[in-house]
Formats: structure tokens, sequence, C-alpha cells
């Protein structure tokens, strides 16, 4: 390995690595499971490597984000495709959550989970990675009016998963 | 009802996304919206649902190994497998501004225009270098393959030498433009780094070697046998002298 490979090596481990967990996590509930998470973030990460010469500083959670996020949809496409037409249903969500006994987790899992993708992704970035309303827009390639209200009509959606459980969501 | 705002502003005001001046609108409009202030507090208690069940999932050890484990392969097979064609393309505006601007000192070009033909020269490069299955790029370590190859292209002979015993190896050759011209460049590697020699013919007389840099580069031009020779790279100055000589030697 000559020295160019080496400095770059490790400003991605500097830069890029950070985010393993945020990448993990979108893809995670981009696909609705763990096992898939793990192949598809893998395979984001190495080709954000390989692409890392085309990163020109800036922010580089969004930008591996981006990347993710893409690498997520085209999976999706080839393995799931009936996933990407989903709409919104909130009488399935109703139905799925309508154990009494569910952790407060699982309900507020499956609500996320039945969301459309593009509605989940814009709340996974908001509520649990924390992503500004520009890095949204950065990430998802839509415009931050779009962002607010999707971010409306998601967190309407989740808020009426029954709430009757916070107890029930400690042992 | 619903609200107009609910969709929009709420949102904004909730993230703490609105500007001071948008906030304090807001706040005015929280006053006398019971929809709005209704459903921020829902906002709220959906925050708090939402980070209670700790939702995240962070990046499980297998994945960190899987990740870890190829980025140590990577690198190595990257920078084996497409060393050449890699290190030319990157290099190829840089190393072809310096020159660009060595074939204008020869010729004592001086024009107004310098600076739009200049990035004229370095787009070219770039689109050059964009170019798909690499036509004017030959990756050979045999002098008679690299010296047949080029002498087809070059329209003037280019002497070939394999320094490998010396400590610089030829990786090949290709043919780049200069201001309309076709110069033949050598490609020699010197402890893992590319060096590029710029040939082209001239009218002059022999001269010493100049040498210069520019970024990062640096570089030794000399003419001899009406050639001109500008070897080009980032290794030690040393490297670049004694490659020098070895090519007067053997020219």
């Amino acid at each position: 390995m000559n020295d160019f490979d080496a400095e770059d090596r490790l400003r991605f481990e500097q830069l890029v690595l950070p985010h393993v967990d945020a990448a993990f996590n979108l893809a995670r509930w981009l696909l609705r499971s763990r096992a898939d998470a793990e192949d598809v973030a893998q395979e984001a990460l190495l080709r954000s490597y390989r692409f890392f010469r085309g990163f020109h500083g800036g922010d580089a959670r969004a930008w591996l984000l981006q990347i993710v996020r893409n690498t997520c949809y085209t999976w999706l496409e080839k393995n799931r495709p009936m996933e990407l037409s989903m709409e919104f249903d909130e009488e399935l969500h109703l139905q799925t959550c309508a154990t009494p006994e569910t952790l407060d987790r699982k309900r507020l899992t499956m609500a996320l989970e039945t969301l459309p993708p593009r509605f989940r992704e814009i709340l996974v970035l908001r509520e649990l990675e924390g992503c500004s309303y520009k890095e949204i827009a950065a990430i998802t390639a839509i415009p931050i009016g779009t962002v607010m209200s999707s971010l409306s009509r998601a967190r309407r959606q989740l808020h009426s998963a029954p709430v009757n459980s916070l107890q029930g969501a400690r042992p | 009802m619903r609200c107009d705002f609910a969709d929009s502003l709420l949102q904004g005001y909730f993230d703490g996304e609105l500007s001071g001046c948008r906030a304090a609108e807001f706040e005015r409009h929280l006053r006398h919206c019971a929809h709005c202030a209704t459903e921020l507090v829902d906002l709220d208690l959906l925050r708090d649902r939402l980070q209670l069940a700790q939702l995240y999932e962070p990046a499980t050890a297998a994945l960190r190994r899987k990740i870890n484990a190829p980025l140590h392969a990577i690198a190595p097979t990257t920078a084996v497998s497409r060393p050449l064609v890699w290190h030319w393309l990157a290099a190829a505006a840089a190393l072809l501004f310096v020159a660009t601007l060595l074939w204008r000192v020869g010729h004592g070009v001086r024009g107004d225009d310098y600076q739009a033909e200049l990035a004229g020269e370095i787009v070219d490069a770039l689109v050059r270098s964009q170019q798909p299955g690499q036509m004017n790029v030959i990756a050979s370590n045999n002098e008679r393959v690299v010296e047949g190859w080029l002498d087809g292209r070059a329209r003037f002979a280019v002497p070939v030498r394999d320094f490998t015993n010396d400590g610089f190896a030829l990786k090949g050759g290709r043919v780049d433009v200069i201001e309309g011209h076709a110069v033949a460049v050598l490609v020699y590697e010197r402890n893992g780094r590319p060096i590029n020699v710029f040939i082209w013919p001239t009218r002059e007389r022999d001269s010493p070697p100049r040498t210069g840099s520019w970024q990062s580069f640096r570089w030794v031009d000399w003419r001899k046998g009406k050639k001109e020779f500008c070897a080009v790279s980032d290794v030690d100055p040393a490297d670049l002298e004694h490659l020098h000589q070895l090519i007067n030697s053997s020219a």
C-alpha cells in the first residue's frame, strides 16, 4: 500500500467510520430486518470507501447516509419491489397494534415499520438520528417543505399507536 | 379542525428549526390555536415514547468486523489492480499543467487569453482521462512493446528504456495532447510512486536540466537530441535527477 492509500484510509476511518451506527440504524429501519441491514450497510460502507475520493469534505454523516439510503432502495427494488409502492394504511396499523400485552417498543416498531419507506426514513433520520431538516433534505433529496409535511404525517400516524402501554413497556 | 400550520410551522417549531423571528410569530399563533397547542403536546409525548422505547439500533459487532476486514483487504487491492490507470488519471490534469507551462516557455508563448487556453487544456485532460477503454494508454514493462505502441501514435520516434535495475521500473506509456500537439508520456515507478516523463520534439539545442515545482509536483526538464523531456512526479527530487541522468545517458 502506498502513502496515498494509507492517508486515504486514515481519513476514511476518522471521518466516515464513526457513523457506522447511523448507517446500520437507517438500513435496519428502511429494510425492517437486522440481517438484511447488516448486509446492505456493509455494502454501502464498502461502496463509500471505494468512492471516498469523491467526497470533498463537508458533512460525512449525511454523505454516508445518502449512500446507505440509495443502496437500501436499490436492494428493495431488487428484492422486495412491492414495499416501495406501500401506501399509508392506518387500518393495518391499528390492527397490528391491538394486542394489549405488547410492549411499547414493539408497538412503536410495528407502527414505524407500517409507514411507507419515504415517511419512515424521514422520521428515523429526525427522531433517532437527530438530523436537521437541512441534513434530511440533503440525504433524501427532497425539499425542506416536504420534509416538514412528511414528518407531520409520519408523527401523526405513529402517535396513534396506543399510548396506554407505557407501563407495559417496563418489566 | 386541523390547523394549516400543523404540517409545517408546528413541526419546525417543535424541532427548533425556525428562526427566532418566525418562532416568535408562531408562539403568538399558539396562544390562539387550540389545535396546534394540543398537537405540540402530542409531539412531545411521542418523542418521549420514542426515546424510552430505545428504537435506535447501533451497528452489530459482526457488522463492524465485516467492515474492518474488507477495508484492510481492499486498500491494497485497489492499489495493485489499478495502480497505473488510477495514478495516471488522477495526476493527469496536474502533470499536464506543468508540461503545458514548459511547452509555453519553450515556445515563447505569451498571450492575453493564456488563462482561458490553460483552462481549456486542463478540461481537455480531464475529458480524456474520463474516456472509457483507455485507448491512449498502454501498460507494459516491455521496452519494445511500449516503443512500438508509441511509434504508431506519437508521430516521432520515442526512445523507451526500462531502468528496473536502477530502481525505476517501466510501467507503460501513453500519448497526450499539449497545445494541439501529440506528446509521448512514459511512466516509471519509483518506490510505488509514478513518474511521468513527457517527451516531445523540439528544434532547440540541447540544454541542461531545469527544475521546478507546482503544488506537490516537482519537475525536471531538459532537451537532448531535438527532443524535450520533462519528468514530473511527487517523488524525492534526487530520484527525478537520477532518472534524468539515466535517460540522458541512454538516449
